[in-house]
């Protein structure tokens, strides 16, 4: 596991070196010279005081670095000035990364690529193949943010909602490289909550959790999607539950409700009931009022109306669906599930169709599509 | 992050403000509308947004299993309606206004006369993986 220490470790080791004046863009570099020296040389495990090595050798990389364009006589002053290596505080200069990488002023695809490599402690190569891109591209991506932000001085915080949203992004992009990018959300999300003491940063967290422990039940091994009410709940990762309702109830504690809370709290729920049947649905309507008054957001409304329609049956559940913006996306498929729960198959079959053709994933697009055809199948008789 | 297909159409799409063929532009102008292609991807390479592009041959065969043991059947009923795609372009950005935003630009590539040739680019978002939503 010496890729995931490696990894851990970055973020500090870069914070070290931009606190002893080191810029960003040149740290990174160091730092990203220095793991792949580790990788070379802790092949029969980590040395001692892997943090210390590793701050020492991206120290060395940095005076390599410079020497290579400066006079001897600045190189000399440079060996003079290093500092001993040694203990330093890292906590904060950590979380400062963070906010540096989460910054406004970057695209959120700019933002996602910088925190990875510089919190993440990913190469570039790693993070390329996860979002199918040539390494090139998000080489001159990440160059570019880190340009972006270099005039930002490093003591300035930032918003905790912009690095939640980029770790939100990062989870839901799933993986398809070698690394898997909604574990490694999780794990940096982990790292936020440590380093601060805020009730939303869990509540992301404990969403992130219980969605995860999901994800085995999700998918047919041939790619076809499987509604919650037909997963085999005993593929569900009881651990990864216990803790995100764990985290999440301690959150929830603070008194401070923030919409992620509040959408953990309704997949708690979910992952709460040993079979579908058992869903508590009124609870989860109370969620859904919660959370639209937190966000207006026109998909909380349509899940809601879903909710609607378990704990008060299809027709309350068409009734609030009625309040919602007709170009939705899913909006139909909703419509289409409620209506055939009140027995206007008809109907059900024309919505499923309308819903397959404007569906956003294909395994969607197939499980929509089966759907009406298995309508049609019982109206012909 | 969202990723769109840039599709570049022969015939099949409303025609272009400056519909001179390229077979019947001077050799200066060729080499500047390919010049343009070129620039605009190296472009969009810096901005981290490029994911790959190619140009296709003009003509294609519709191809269509005619049942067990036949020949398929190629480009039958087809060819006279038939939407020739010349080229593509794969772009992983944003958000769908810059997506048509670059799109807009592309299609301000020069023509005959040096003129943007004003041509439909047809912008198809990929499918993908939603983001995850509480169910």
């Amino acid at each position: 596991m010496n890729e995931l220490l490696l990894r851990e470790l970055t973020p500090a080791v870069i914070g070290v070196l931009v606190r002893r004046g080191v810029d960003f863009a040149t740290a990174e570099d160091a730092v990203q010279e220095a793991l792949v020296q580790a990788v070379l040389t802790w092949a029969d495990g980590p040395p001692d005081d892997p943090r210390g090595w590793l701050i020492t050798v991206a120290w060395r990389k940095f005076l390599d670095l410079r020497r290579a364009e400066v006079s001897r006589r600045d190189r000399e002053q440079a060996v003079d000035a290093e500092p001993p290596a040694g203990p330093v505080e890292d906590v904060d200069d950590t979380l400062r990364l963070f906010f540096l990488c989460a910054h406004p002023s970057l695209t959120r695809a700019s933002a996602v690529a910088l925190t990875l490599r510089a919190v993440g402690g990913l190469t570039t190569r790693q993070i390329a193949a996860a979002w199918l891109v040539p390494e090139a591209t998000m080489a001159q991506r990440i160059s570019r943010a880190r340009r972006r932000v270099e005039g930002v001085r490093f003591e300035q915080p930032g918003e905790a909602s912009t690095v939640r949203r980029v770790l939100y992004l990062i989870f839901n992009e799933g993986y398809t490289g070698e690394v898997d990018l909604a574990a490694e959300a999780i794990r940096l999300t982990r790292q936020l909550a440590s380093l601060t003491d805020d009730a939303e940063t869990r509540g992301l967290l404990a969403l992130m959790l219980l969605h995860h422990a999901r994800r085995p039940a999700r998918i047919r091994q041939d790619g076809s999607l499987v509604p919650l009410a037909d997963q085999d709940r005993s593929r569900w990762d009881t651990s990864l539950i216990t803790e995100g309702v764990a985290v999440l109830q301690a959150a929830l504690a603070r008194d401070r409700l923030g919409e992620f809370q509040a959408q953990a709290a309704i997949a708690a729920l979910h992952a709460d009931a040993p079979r579908a049947e058992e869903t508590d649905w009124p609870q989860i309507v109370d969620w859904y009022d919660e959370l639209l008054r937190l966000t207006r957001s026109p998909v909380v409304r349509l899940n809601r109306a879903v909710a609607i329609g378990e704990a008060d049956g299809p027709a309350a559940g068409l009734a609030a669906l009625a309040a919602v913006d007709a170009g939705l996306p899913r909006r139909a498929a909703a419509a289409a599930y409620l209506h055939e729960k009140t027995g206007d198959l008809a109907n059900a079959a024309r919505l499923y169709a309308e819903a397959a053709r404007s569906a956003v994933t294909l395994p969607e697009r197939h499980h929509l599509a089966e759907q009406a055809a298995r309508i049609r199948q019982t109206l012909r008789g | 992050m969202a990723r769109y297909l840039l599709l570049k159409h022969y015939r099949g799409a409303p025609e272009a403000v400056n519909p001179v063929p390229m077979d019947q532009w001077s050799p200066e102008e060729v080499r500047d509308h390919v010049r343009f292609m070129a620039d605009f991807a190296d472009r969009l390479t810096d901005t981290g947004e490029y994911v790959d592009s190619h140009a296709l041959a003009e003509e294609g065969t519709f191809v269509r299993y005619d049942g067990e043991g036949r020949p398929p059947v190629t480009d039958g009923p087809f060819a006279e309606t038939k939407d020739l795609i010349a080229g593509w372009m794969m772009i992983d950005v944003d958000s769908y206004e810059r997506a048509l935003t670059l799109a807009g630009e592309l299609s301000a590539a020069p023509g005959a006369g040096g003129r943007p040739i004003h041509e439909w680019i047809e912008v198809r978002p990929f499918l993908t993986a939603p983001p995850t939503i509480a169910e």
